[in-house]
């Protein structure tokens, strides 16, 4: 256990350490990180000419764990999900170093991608508005992505399976809202059917890109507690794409804040926060308007299920 | 005591729908003094929008009274408000959407002017060239066109359009929501230094109580059209007493006085569900165990 626990405790950004004692998890991996990204860089071809979009970053992420990158707008943080994913179009962006899920690396084979991407990685998007199809049913689009992973399923099987995903991200009278069209749905409601939809091809690993940016704060307050929720009951591994230092702080183990296609700060994300060492970082975190403290009754704050994750500062008595 | 600049007085908004009306604002009173910022904040739907159209008169209300300087607005048409919409304008959220494509930043800013009277091109040309200074773009910012700016330039830009009628309020609806926080910030320190200098009153409209708190001296909070709670900022971000207000504050994340949830979550990371293996608690124990 003494092994364990120190092979974790250096797991900060390392590819060659492992994180389990060796034993076949439930995706079959052993210790094998979830994600290696190594000196990965992205240069886009526009017709101003090749941009440089990312520079040479390093990072991994394993079972259970949350790793974000933080940064503004043109940072190339997004770039880095899409890149990851190979989603950007090869004419357009040229990628080079290591970019392995579960050691498969889709730099060098880039048809590896095809049947990682919504099986071993999934991504939910930043906008659940557009994700989906206005003129299919919820039903029938989570159907399909259940069945593209079980193909042996039977219509009522798959339907029963999507019945059940609804469940886990928490969606009220999950057989009714199966014949609901995404335009019937609140934004929150939309993200959560998103989620199910990542969530139908059994990934390891969820790459996050924005996904509460176009959310209310109570609402995003409800995705970011059903995103832990999942990982703390799956081990599922996330990468977070978020400019909100807020997010960032709630729900990262290690985050990496990017500016200009580099990491410029990263490690475990108390540290980042609460004692920034580069100057940008603590440029972020005085941008941040602040709040102040208030006098919230704990009680009270139980009762409203979407206050939940935001709770924590309050029971554990921390204003730092 | 004088009298507010703006006086807000049970103000309802009807749309229609289908079958029958929605009430989007549902008797909503409040008043904002001269230099003073009122904040108002609402989750997505709650009205505050259309508080703020019906101020600008975007939209005509279907009771109430909107009091600039002692004059109702409320129902005046369209001929006898264009004397009044000088003095109150607004910023708009979409820094994207609300300038002119065809026209360089002068013109954008030089627009209003024309209403305001300054007949001559160069008058025109002279004063926009000052207000885009003011809101510190530089001299070669003059003549390029929205497509060229970044967000919180054009934002600026929009700013100095909304400056140029001299108004005494301006309506920020959701002004700085579509900029990175580094440039929002930025905004927000103009629209403090403009405030100092000129005496001008604001009303910020955000579902960002961070944004409100930085320069309202006084917040109202709306929920399902109506205003659920009022008062000096400090006092309501601090002792909150709407249900709303509460949830507001308690979704809010602030980085700097928030702990993050993670560890919580690995040291609950014991109750699992029985679908998962033992082998699967192994790296999340360790990982309690590392922090």
């Amino acid at each position: 256990m003494t092994a364990t626990k120190i092979a974790a405790a250096t797991a900060g950004g390392d590819s060659g350490t492992t994180n389990a004692a060796g034993q076949p998890t439930a995706t079959g991996a052993t210790g094998t990180p979830l994600l290696t990204v190594a000196d990965l860089q992205i240069e886009l071809i526009t017709e101003a000419g090749v941009i440089r979009t990312v520079d040479g970053i390093t990072f991994t992420i394993h079972r259970g764990e949350t790793v974000t990158i933080i940064g503004e707008s043109g940072s190339g943080k997004s770039t880095t999900a899409m890149g990851i994913l190979r989603l950007l179009p090869p004419g357009l962006a040229v990628i080079s170093g290591t970019v392995q899920f579960q050691g498969v690396d889709v730099i060098a084979e880039p048809r590896a991608i095809e049947k990682i991407r919504g099986r071993t990685v999934s991504l939910i998007p930043q906008d659940p508005m557009t994700a989906l199809s206005p003129v299919h049913t919820i039903g029938r689009q989570l159907v399909e992505a259940v069945r593209l992973r079980r193909p042996e399923l039977s219509r009522a099987a798959a339907t029963d399976r999507a019945v059940h995903l609804l469940e886990q991200v928490r969606i009220p009278h999950p057989r009714r809202q199966l014949s609901s069209y995404p335009y019937q749905l609140s934004g929150g409601m939309l993200q959560r059917v998103i989620i199910a939809i990542a969530l139908a091809g059994e990934p390891v690993l969820l790459v996050a890109d924005e996904p509460t940016s176009a959310l209310d704060v109570t609402v995003q307050a409800g995705i970011l507690d059903l995103l832990l929720d999942l990982q703390e009951n799956s081990g599922v591994g996330i990468l977070m794409i978020t400019h909100d230092l807020g997010v960032a702080r709630l729900v990262s183990d290690r985050v990496y804040v990017m500016r200009d296609g580099r990491f410029v700060e990263s490690g475990e994300v108390e540290q980042v926060v609460g004692e920034p060492r580069d100057d940008y970082t603590r440029a972020l975190l005085a941008a941040v308007p602040t709040l102040g403290s208030w006098d919230e009754d704990p009680d009270a704050g139980a009762a409203a299920p979407a206050g939940r994750s935001a709770t924590a500062s309050a029971e554990t008595g921390e204003t730092r | 005591m004088t009298r507010p600049f703006l006086e807000v007085d049970g103000l309802v908004v009807d749309y229609p729908v289908p079958h029958g009306t929605f009430r989007a604002v549902d008797n909503v009173s409040f008043t904002v003094a001269r230099g003073e910022t009122l904040g108002i904040v609402g989750e997505s739907g709650c009205g505050k929008s259309t508080v703020a159209r019906s101020i600008v008169r975007l939209l005509t209300p279907t009771a109430g009274r909107i009091l600039v300087d002692g004059t109702d607005i409320a129902r005046l048409n369209e001929r006898q408000l264009r004397p009044l919409r000088s003095r109150i304008q607004m910023v708009f959220q979409d820094p994207y959407g609300s300038l002119d494509p065809h026209l360089s930043a002068q013109d954008i800013v030089a627009e209003p002017l024309r209403l305001r009277g300054v007949r001559s091109r160069n008058g025109r040309a002279a004063e926009a060239a000052r207000l885009i200074d003011l809101v510190g773009l530089p001299s070669s910012a003059l003549h390029r066109r929205p497509a060229e700016f970044s967000g919180g330039q054009r934002q600026r830009i929009g700013i100095a359009r909304a400056l140029a009628s001299r108004p005494e309020l301006l309506v920020c609806d959701e002004a700085t929501s579509a900029l990175d926080v580094s440039v929002q910030a930025q905004v927000l320190e103009l629209l403090r230094q403009i405030q100092a200098e000129t005496h001008l009153a604001y009303m910020i409209i955000s579902h960002n109580l961070g944004v409100v708190r930085q320069l309202s001296r006084n917040i109202v909070v709306m929920s399902e059209g109506k205003v659920v709670e009022s008062g000096a900022t400090t006092d309501v971000l601090t002792s909150p007493r709407a249900q709303v207000t509460r949830a507001l504050r308690r979704a809010a994340l602030d980085p700097t006085t928030m702990r993050g949830r993670k560890p919580r979550a690995m040291v609950r990371a014991g109750t699992r569900p029985p679908e998962a293996t033992a082998g699967d608690a192994r790296p999340e124990t360790a990982q309690e165990a590392a922090r």
